[in-house]
């Protein structure tokens, strides 16, 4: 990799100098000494403000119904839909760059994949709530689970929207366990370095009183090879499963083969601009500069970028097929995707997914904070409309002209995309706060391996 | 501490390369002791040093998976089939392309689970206490100290041949412990 000159950090997976205990020091420092200011307090009076607001729009929905949003025949799919897809797409990055990368042997995910796991965790968590708020009788949820129950019925195994609730159930139970066993090496850390005795309970007992012992690193370290070898084909399937609940119906604009594989890409791509807009603030704010370096964030625009060819190419694609095909019914929601009532979400699309990121071919944009952070936000706005246009263009105009209708969001549509951003925000302004940021055990891997100070 | 409650000692190092090779001189020159290696992160090496071979984490996560993915189909398969078969305009009722995703989901799911509880079992975990905790230089384990323990376990040893060979290692401090 080339460094720019005057940019020495671009070079670094690890600032030159570091060692065992002033890794261990700086990271461990955030959770047992820091004391969190200003911007801290405001983020989580900002992020408890929404989550008031979720709160609300959800005792008022279970009230109500989901007739408080804007959701109505021709379009019974919007917001909430977009949400779910949006969310979980996010929590794919994290999961890429803690499975995938490691399989590869990548040393740069090391100080990453622990918020980036964080990151997957919270953003799986709050895309659940949608699909089961939108079940309409949200409190009958557990009729998706095969359990012995006296109506004698069963799921229907055949239908897409099962296979999404073992896919996400899967998910989110496997990026728990992985996160969480990840992180038990660093807790015993935590647990030994607390300055009180209420603290290193409290670390104590999450750490389980690891001890790092050789036999204990040993299956500790098997164990993490072999999640990670899982979870490369889990969120592969999650995600395409996400699409087959669109593919599956036979509705033009999504009866296509070509969905599972696009919407891994944009999951991934979504994931990816996450990272950066957590991490570029984190590591600055934390003081993580010597961690979380230029190479990383260079790193991840990259994937970011070749990602979002992928996704380019997913949009061409589905347009060439549709002009291919002849198709009225396809060819028709391709024009009204261009020009229809909602053209505009297409375009914005193309302009944050397609546009934005072609600044990321130049190395000098890469390595300006200010100017990744942008473009990842735009990537997250564009991958935000580009499911809304994907759902709302098919369905608003469908095959009977006399059923076609418009949908305009409500006042509680916006109020569940904001609280849920609320959510997330909560919870991981809360995981900063408390819990190892940084993964301190693979950051002495690379330290005893020379990665600090080896240009 | 009195003799007759030694258990074994205690050894510190400041660097994974001391310890590793310090692990290989004490397997040398007194095969019968049973040694731990305590490190911040793991130390490539060390499995071999110590004689581990296998662990039993894959055999667990394989069983797992089978669980999981064998037992998600067979649920299928017994109520679409067995217990509440529908004739869809006479449709195959073991439909089964369509009863592969959530089996591939359980699957996954069976192995992490198994996985994540084949190493903490194998490990011991979880104990929250370990009477290693009470040696305060021993807190440095989980940050920039490596440790080995030789247990006088063997009754062909002697604590002071033990002592003397410790101490000749290039060690930081010699402690004993009533592990």
């Amino acid at each position: 990799m080339s460094a720019l000159p005057g940019n020495a950090a671009e070079s670094f997976l690890l600032a030159p100098g570091q060692t065992y205990s002033s890794v261990t020091k700086a990271v461990s420092a955030i959770s047992l000494h820091r004391r969190f200011g200003r911007y801290w307090l405001i983020g989580l009076a900002i992020a408890l403000a929404l989550c008031s607001l979720l709160l609300f729009g959800v005792g008022w929905l279970l009230h109500q119904g989901v007739g408080i949003w804007g959701i109505n025949m021709p379009v019974a799919w919007a917001f909430a839909i977009c949400d779910y897809v949006w969310w979980i797409g996010i929590g794919m990055g994290g999961t890429f760059i803690s499975g995938a990368l490691y399989l590869a042997r990548k040393n740069w995910r090391s100080s990453i994949n622990r918020y980036a796991e964080a990151m997957t965790v919270f953003a799986v968590a709050v895309s659940g709530i949608f699909p089961i708020l939108h079940l309409g009788r949200p409190w009958f949820f557990y009729w998706l689970f095969p359990y012995p129950d006296v109506m004698n019925v069963w799921p229907q195994w055949r239908s897409s929207l099962e296979w999404d609730f073992f896919a996400i159930l899967a998910y989110l139970s496997v990026s728990i366990l992985y996160w969480y066993v990840g992180m038990i090496p660093d807790l015993a850390t935590l647990r030994d370095h607390a300055p009180t005795l209420r603290t290193a309970r409290f670390y104590g007992f999450l750490a389980l009183g690891w001890r790092g012992e050789a036999r204990q690193w040993r299956r500790f370290e098997s164990l993490s090879l072999l999640l990670a070898g899982l979870a490369v084909p889990l969120v592969f399937s999650v995600h395409s499963m996400v699409a087959l609940d669109f593919s599956e119906a036979a509705a033009p604009g999504w009866h296509s083969t070509i969905f599972p594989p696009f919407f891994v890409a944009g999951a991934l791509f979504s994931g990816f601009a996450m990272v950066l807009v957590l991490g570029i603030p984190m590591r600055r704010m934390l003081g993580l500069e010597d961690y979380i370096t230029g190479r990383h964030l260079n790193n991840l625009a990259k994937v970011m970028l070749a990602a979002g060819l992928v996704v380019a190419y997913g949009y061409l694609s589905e347009m060439f097929s549709a002009f291919y095909s002849m198709d009225r019914y396809e060819l028709a929601v391709t024009l009204r995707r261009l020009m229809g009532a909602y053209a505009w979400t297409f375009w914005g699309t193309i302009a944050c997914n397609v546009l934005s990121i072609q600044l990321l071919w130049f190395a000098r944009l890469r390595s300006n904070d200010a100017v990744l952070f942008g473009i990842a936000l735009a990537v997250l706005i564009g991958m935000w409309l580009e499911r809304f246009m994907l759902i709302v263009t098919t369905l608003y105009q469908d095959f009977v002209p006399s059923s076609w209708g418009m949908y305009y969001p409500t006042f509680w549509d916006i109020a569940f995309l904001i609280g849920s951003i609320g959510l997330f925000l909560l919870m991981f302004l809360l995981f900063v706060r408390i819990l190892p940021v940084v993964s301190m055990f693979e950051l002495r891997k690379l330290v005893s391996k020379g990665e600090g100070g080896t240009a | 501490m009195s003799a007759s409650q030694t258990k074994g000692l205690l050894v510190e190092f400041a660097s994974g390369e001391e310890l590793l090779s310090a692990v290989r001189r004490v397997r040398r020159e007194l095969p019968s002791v049973a040694l731990e290696a305590y490190s911040p992160c793991a130390l490539e090496g060390m499995d071999e040093a110590l004689g581990y071979r296998r662990d039993a984490v894959a055999g667990w996560m394989l069983l797992g998976a089978v669980i999981g993915g064998v037992g998600t189909y067979a649920l299928e398969w017994y109520s679409a089939v067995f217990n509440y078969p529908i004739n869809v305009g006479g449709r195959p009722t073991a439909s089964w392309p369509a009863f592969l995703p959530p089996a591939l989901e359980m699957t996954v799911l069976g192995a992490a689970v198994f996985g994540v509880l084949a190493m903490l079992i194998g490990n011991g975990l979880p104990r929250l206490n370990h009477p290693l905790f009470d040696v305060k230089a021993f807190e440095r384990a989980s940050a920039d100290r490596f440790f080995m323990v030789a247990r006088l376990d063997a009754p062909d040893i002697d604590l002071q041949t033990l002592r003397e060979l410790c101490r000749s290692l290039s060690a930081l401090a010699v402690e004993e412990v009533a592990q």
